[in-house]
């Protein structure tokens, strides 16, 4: 593969897309396969058939549409048209008004492509989701696919590209915020022959899915991410950790893979250079303790997914002792747009200390459930209120949960606050992976951190005992409370535990586990008061 | 190999007859592919959870010679994880989503209706067999929450009733 066939593919590609009078766009994403989809598709596909509409209109199966809880979804070219709850039976109507004839009734709803929901957004990391099919390589390339990975390979030496990512001053996607120029830095200074690249797509944060949105949109695009971070640090082999539980993403990659292998885009001397890359994946099978890295690294070598003390750092002694770089899927989904217009460009946008954008899985109680890409330092609020459009049925907004298990509660009186690393830190909770879960006035916020405390509970590997001894202790307490059973000195006592907890654990699983519940004392403490024995 | 054969499961007595069993290969077939590497271990139990449904002592025992690993070792893999069952599952499965987002639109309580319908709690079989019961971290189908997998099938906006009925479809079809 050189520059002229991949400009090639790009050139046929588009030209056979726009030679179409229409262009179907269906969301094939687990969400709205889940809502039918399939069935709807399907019914696309023999109608333009049996009408013999095939060379005027395309059916093309694409990834997210964003709009989750309204699916199955369809979009239309060029009519800037997104259809929602499509049925089965609707698609003769639809493919009726394609043909300019108006069959009202039987149209599903259209919606409205200028609200807030989808006006407020900023793909960067999304800006293929729901354009493209995710099972076609060429598609990718259509939109200028694999060219980034040219230019690095041709054009640029492995610290160029570092200090590229460490100017866009992106931070690691996956929750701990830790800068990625860093990272990649630290891992290229190593010593060795052999280094690792893992691309953590464990995602067991409850509440989140960006990371199976990505890869069932865009796969290619985190493949890109991985090769360009493999060539920076010195890599050549290197690892998807990605959940069982995403039987479609991990389908996608596979064939994504498969797909790069046969135009030379992995393999050995790729765009005929010296750089030889291979990408494995690695299938969980549930634990939520691999997301953490030496947990994950320790499964990915067949084992036991329990934590080690660090230091040494994966950077300095990761996978099989040699040094490792693991960042998130969005984190390496981020590099294409970082190297294709720059690191400035990337800095440019967000605030000071988060830069770029941050993709938020927007669900709970609140009206749009969906996939939402923001600018770093968007207030929570415009995300709720104005992008989510606030609580149904008049209810009204009492916290919103950031950073899963291992985040806090942020009550309705601080929702002004714009959402970066830092600022999330500073009221107890953090970014995690991006689940952000609206709760109305009728959650119970003892019982929801008693709900985190029990996945905690559960989750937790055993190796050390604060973690295994003390989240069942502080669930017990929780549940006594909640059974009205408890008394100041209980209160107290659960307070002390959360902090003895939090400090002595040996894994971020530990360390954090106690979050909900601290949070919520700070910010919902009354609700604790109110539950206490009345003795 | 055959005479270790799962024979205990009655249903697939018949089927095993006296030919050897097919699914070995397909463990046999992982191993090769992934060349009996020790690390790919989590791979294989995961195919041969596939094909046999569970994950049999016999079986750990067999993969755990063939990588030449301790069977303690494949052991603790395999029960460390929550996707691998030591235990086989019933005829249909009913996995209730327990993620924040399903949690907070009530997928509680659409467990608590089926633990009392089928008087079992999560993690569990019904003695005929037929249903089992268990809940899922999260699926990462948070937009259509609460959602509920029958048979492997994602559901989203379920109900109590809901889900209710389709537990009841599948009692009637004994």
């Amino acid at each position: 593969m050189d520059l002229e066939e991949l400009l090639e593919i790009k050139e046929t590609t588009q030209a056979k897309h726009q030679k179409k009078r229409k262009r179907v766009r269906c969301c094939t994403a687990a969400g709205c396969l889940s809502s039918g989809a399939k069935a709807v598709i399907d019914n696309l596909n023999t109608e333009v058939k049996h009408q013999n509409l095939t060379e005027e209109i395309e059916v093309t199966s694409v990834g997210c549409l964003r709009l989750c809880s309204q699916g199955p979804l369809i979009e239309i070219d060029p009519d800037d048209t997104l259809y929602q709850q499509v049925k089965p039976e609707q698609v003769v109507a639809i493919i009726d008004s394609l043909n300019g004839q108006q069959n009202r009734e039987n149209l599903p709803q259209k919606t409205d492509l200028t609200h807030p929901f989808f006006a407020y957004q900023q793909p960067i990391v999304l800006e293929n989701s729901g354009k493209i099919d995710p099972e076609s390589i060429d598609d990718y390339i259509s939109k200028g696919g694999y060219q980034q990975l040219r230019h690095v390979l041709l054009e640029m030496t492995p610290n160029d590209v570092t200090q590229e990512v460490t100017k866009s001053g992106l931070r690691g996607r996956g929750g701990g915020g830790y800068p990625t120029g860093v990272k990649w830095a630290t891992v290229a200074k190593m010593p060795g022959q052999q280094k690792y690249v893992i691309c953590n797509a464990d995602e067991g944060d409850p509440g989140a899915f960006m990371d199976r949105a990505v890869l069932e949109s865009d796969p290619h695009r985190v493949l890109e991410g991985m090769a360009i971070a493999a060539y920076a640090v010195g890599a050549n082999h290197s690892y998807i950790y990605i959940r069982a539980e995403y039987p479609l993403a991990i389908k996608r990659l596979e064939k994504a893979i498969q797909q790069a292998k046969r135009y030379g885009l992995m393999g050995s001397q790729i765009f005929e250079s010296p750089f030889d890359f291979k990408i494995d994946i690695r299938v969980g099978a549930g634990a939520f303790v691999c997301g953490e890295e030496t947990a994950l690294i320790a499964s990915v070598e067949g084992k036991r997914g329990t934590p080690r003390p660090r230091p040494p750092y994966p950077a300095e002694s990761g996978l099989w002792g040699d040094p490792t770089l693991i960042n998130n899927v969005e984190t390496y989904a981020n590099i294409v747009p970082i190297i294709r217009e720059g690191g400035d460009w990337y800095a440019s946008i967000g605030t000071e200390n988060s830069k770029g954008t941050k993709v938020f899985a927007l669900t709970g109680n609140v009206e749009n459930n969906g996939l939402i890409e923001v600018p770093m330092g968007t207030s929570i609020r415009k995300i709720v209120e104005e992008i989510g459009g606030g609580v149904p049925n008049q209810g009204t907004v009492k916290a919103v949960q950031t950073g899963g298990p291992s985040g806090g509660c942020i009550p309705a009186h601080l929702l002004d606050t714009p959402v970066e690393y830092d600022s999330l830190q500073k009221l107890g909770t953090i970014m995690g992976s991006g689940g952000m879960i609206v709760m109305d006035q009728d959650t119970s916020m003892v019982e929801i951190a008693r709900f985190y405390m029990d996945f905690c509970q559960e989750e937790s590997c055993g190796k050390c005992v604060p973690c295994r001894a003390g989240t069942v202790q502080l669930y017990d307490l929780l549940t006594k409370l909640i059974e009205r059973k408890a008394n100041q000195q209980d209160l107290d006592k659960l307070e002390a535990l959360c902090q003895m907890v939090k400090d002595t654990s040996l894994c971020g699983l530990g360390m954090t586990a106690p979050n909900p519940v601290l949070s919520t004392l700070q910010y919902f403490r009354e609700e604790y008061i109110t539950l206490l024995q009345s003795t | 190999m055959e005479t270790r054969t799962l024979n205990k499961k009655p249903q697939n007595h018949q089927k095993i007859d006296k030919r050897p069993d097919k699914r070995f290969k397909v463990i046999d077939i992982t191993m090769k592919r992934n060349h009996y590497r020790q690390d790919a271990l989590i791979e294989i139990l995961h195919k041969t959870q596939e094909a046999f449904g569970y994950l049999e002592p016999d079986i750990l025992e067999y993969v755990a010679h063939a990588l030449k690993l301790p069977l303690s070792r494949v052991y603790g893999v395999a029960t460390f994880y929550h996707l691998f069952s030591l235990k086989p599952s019933g005829e249909h499965t009913c996995i209730v989503c327990l993620g924040t987002a399903c949690y907070v639109k009530g997928s509680d309580r659409i467990l608590a209706t089926l633990q009392q319908e089928l008087g079992i709690q999560s993690g569990e079989t019904t003695s005929d067999n037929q249903i089992s019961l268990l809940s899922a971290r999260c699926l990462g189908a948070c937009g259509i929450a609460p959602a509920v997998v029958f048979d492997g099938e994602v559901t989203g906006k379920q109900t109590p009733e809901n889900a209710l009925k389709t537990i009841k479809i599948w009692q009637e079809e004994e």
